[in-house]
């Protein structure tokens, strides 16, 4: 048997290798994952959609930010209340016009563009997912990558890992969801305590997967080759077996991403939200709600929005989990 | 069976404290005093904020100030920052408040979520599988609140109904039928929106009931049940589905803590005095002895759900042994 240096991904560790060579094709796991990921038509869809949600943030980061032609801040009063698609009244200034002489998504209660204020708040939405889900990844794989690589040692009378996985225990304990409304609550409100909050006390499930991994995978021959070959630990842990346990880290990472923006959205509707100026989906739905009755598109444009963006997420999270699930993927053949 | 009860008690209240000290200590060094609530008040002097401080032992160094806390917390006499009343006296109504809407919601959840995940799994691929799974993926999507105050809006334009509070204003003098019909139809509403939505609504069990079917349906002994010429309800119902169920005791236990943490959004939406309102007031209110107390007994149920579900699997699984 050769031994394997470089990391042989556990998908395809796991996959009847003879198999693929059957078929003629020499594949990479990434492109074997991509061939069975596009299968899925739903999860496609939902790609479709986050590449589409990314331009338009990346976009309105552009065109709010940078070179202002949607203007998020912009108080109309003559003009409140317009339902989407009209167009400005007679009475504004030719100054505070619309760029395009109409207001796609309507005006609310101060006459500001809702179009604008969405694009706005586009970007800032999805970056509160990702910076959390950023967070929360990069605490949970230290941990659960320290509990499960040097678990065995000793610290005082206790070893790393029981410390570390009693640690994630008691913050499992905690009532989420409650445990950020308190903090959110205490802390000056800013957009980046928002973030990290959401960061950490959503950690624990991806350090218990990647413990559980790298359990598996210190056992496995291509570790063990590896250490043989006198490679130094940290190219074992970075090259070698973090790659390797990513696999149900993305899953879970993706649907984290869905979860931060349902709970800054959740954040926003009890009133400890990212606070003006800047917009966000969550905080223009929340705002919407006194409106329900007169002016409906308010609530109904940021929730519909989140509804298919979170939904997406979550679409894209199932998709890479049957893509990555081996016993999912014979069944399918 | 008994040395294990014993020993994962003692863990148990062993992490609790711990639970408790971190609290303690994230709220009482996160900043915003609970003095600061009300700056404007002209009512408010140096001198009264400093008694204030003192007669809740707000000036104290951390530590003792947790043991003050548990002091007070075990012999009843923790007084709420807001009005000087007990918590303890606070909480009890509250949680009563709570508990019909908590088994309200349950009990929707598990009755609709067998039956579609069963479905599901039986008809794999079907037009009712796909439906359902769409359908699910979008109940977990969407904002809990969002959809409440979409059914809301129809309910109210439709019907003509009031949906919020505890009960109708104006009905304390309709008769005893009256009055508990309209208790149930102020209940309901709520239950439902917090059963369809969240982690822990229909959705997700359906989802859970139709994974851990196909999981089932795919072993030996369904086969080998089949092969023997059972019926198909028998093979399904006696020999599968009894299987399929053992994961879901365990959920049993870790519905708990739900009681007081799941509710926040809900009851802020429908204003149902329960303890989710209770701890969003107590919050804006900083109320630390409410805050911690409500956070405590929220990790005390966690931990109480996981022992819960662990002896419940150890009942149901005879493989399973504790030691």
């Amino acid at each position: 048997m050769s031994i394997p240096v470089d990391p042989v991904p556990a998908i395809e560790a796991l996959a009847p290798r003879a198999e693929a060579e059957a078929l003629g094709i020499a594949e990479t796991p990434a492109q074997q994952l991509w061939r069975t990921f596009r299968k899925d038509r739903l999860a496609m869809v939902g790609l479709y959609v986050l590449l589409g949600l990314v331009i338009v943030a990346l976009l309105g980061n552009l065109l709010t930010g940078w070179w202002v032609v949607f203007d998020p801040t912009t108080v109309r009063l003559p003009d409140k209340l317009m339902p989407p698609l009209s167009v400005p009244s007679a009475a504004l200034a030719s100054e505070l016009r619309p760029p395009f002489g109409s207001y796609p998504f309507g005006t609310d209660e101060l006459g500001r563009n809702v179009f604008a204020r969405m694009l706005q708040g586009s970007f800032v939405s999805l970056s509160v997912g990702v910076v959390a889900v950023g967070i929360s990844l990069s605490i949970g794989v230290t941990i659960g990558g320290l509990a499960g690589f040097y678990g065995q040692r000793k610290l005082g009378p206790v070893s790393i890992d029981t410390l570390l996985m009693r640690f994630t225990d008691v913050a499992l304990c905690f009532p989420t969801f409650f445990l950020i409304l308190t903090v959110v609550a205490l802390l000056p409100p800013s957009i980046y305590n928002i973030m990290i909050v959401i960061g950490i006390t959503s950690w624990m499930s991806i350090a218990r997967f990647v413990r559980a991994e790298f359990l598996a995978l210190r056992e496995q021959d291509f570790v063990t080759a590896a250490k043989a070959l006198g490679l130094p630990e940290w190219r074992i842990i970075f090259r070698h077996m973090i790659p390797n346990a990513m696999a149900p880290v993305l899953v879970s990472s993706t649907i984290n991403v869905a979860h931060a923006i349902l709970t800054e959205s959740a954040l926003s509707f009890l009133g400890f939200g990212v606070r003006p100026p800047y917009a966000t989906w969550g905080n223009i739905l929340a705002d919407g709600r006194s409106y329900i009755f007169d002016a409906p598109w308010l609530f109904l444009i940021p929730g519909g929005a989140i509804l298919v963006v979170v939904l997406a997420f979550n679409l894209v999270g199932e998709g890479l989990r049957d893509a990555l699930n081996p016993k999912l993927r014979k069944r399918a053949r | 069976m008994w040395r294990f009860l014993a020993r994962t008690i003692v863990q148990r209240l062993l992490l609790l404290v711990v639970i408790s000290i971190v609290s303690h200590t994230v709220i009482h060094l996160a900043p915003g005093q609970p003095t600061e609530v009300d700056p404007m008040n002209p009512m408010m002097k140096a001198e009264d904020i400093a008694r204030i401080r003192k007669s809740f032992h707000l000036d104290d160094p951390i530590y003792l100030q947790y043991v003050h806390w548990m002091k007070d917390l075990f012999t009843g006499e923790l007084k709420s920052f807001r009005d000087g009343l007990p918590v303890l006296s606070k909480i009890w109504p509250r949680f009563f408040n709570s508990l019909p809407l908590f088994a309200c919601t349950t009990l929707i959840v598990w009755t609709a979520s067998f039956p579609i995940g069963i479905q599901a799994a039986l008809k794999r691929g079907s037009k009712f599988d796909r439906g359902t799974t769409l359908v699910a993926y979008t109940l977990i999507s969407i904002p809990g609140f969002f959809l409440s105050y979409l059914l809301i809006l129809w309910v109210v334009r439709s019907f003509h109904l009031p949906v919020i509070g505890l009960r109708t204003f104006g009905t304390e003098s309709a008769t005893g039928l009256v009055r508990v019909m309209d208790r149930i139809w102020h209940l309901v509403i709520p239950s439902l929106m917090a059963a369809l939505t969240g982690i822990t609504g229909i959705a997700v069990l359906s989802r859970y009931v139709r994974a851990q079917m196909l999981d089932v349906l795919g072993q030996d002994y369904v086969r080998t049940a089949r092969a023997k010429g059972l019926d198909e309800d028998r093979v399904v119902y006696g020999h599968a589905l009894r299987n399929a169920l053992l994961p879901f005791v365990t959920m049993f236990g870790l519905l708990l803590p739900g009681l007081i943490s799941g509710s926040v959004i809900f009851e802020q939406i429908f204003a149902w005095p329960g303890l989710g309102l209770l701890s969003y007031e107590a919050i804006l209110a900083r109320d630390f002895p409410m805050i911690l107390t409500l956070n405590f007994m929220a990790a005390a149920l966690t931990l109480f759900g996981i022992l819960l579900s662990d002896i419940l699997y150890a009942l149901v699984d005879p493989r399973i042994r504790l030691e």
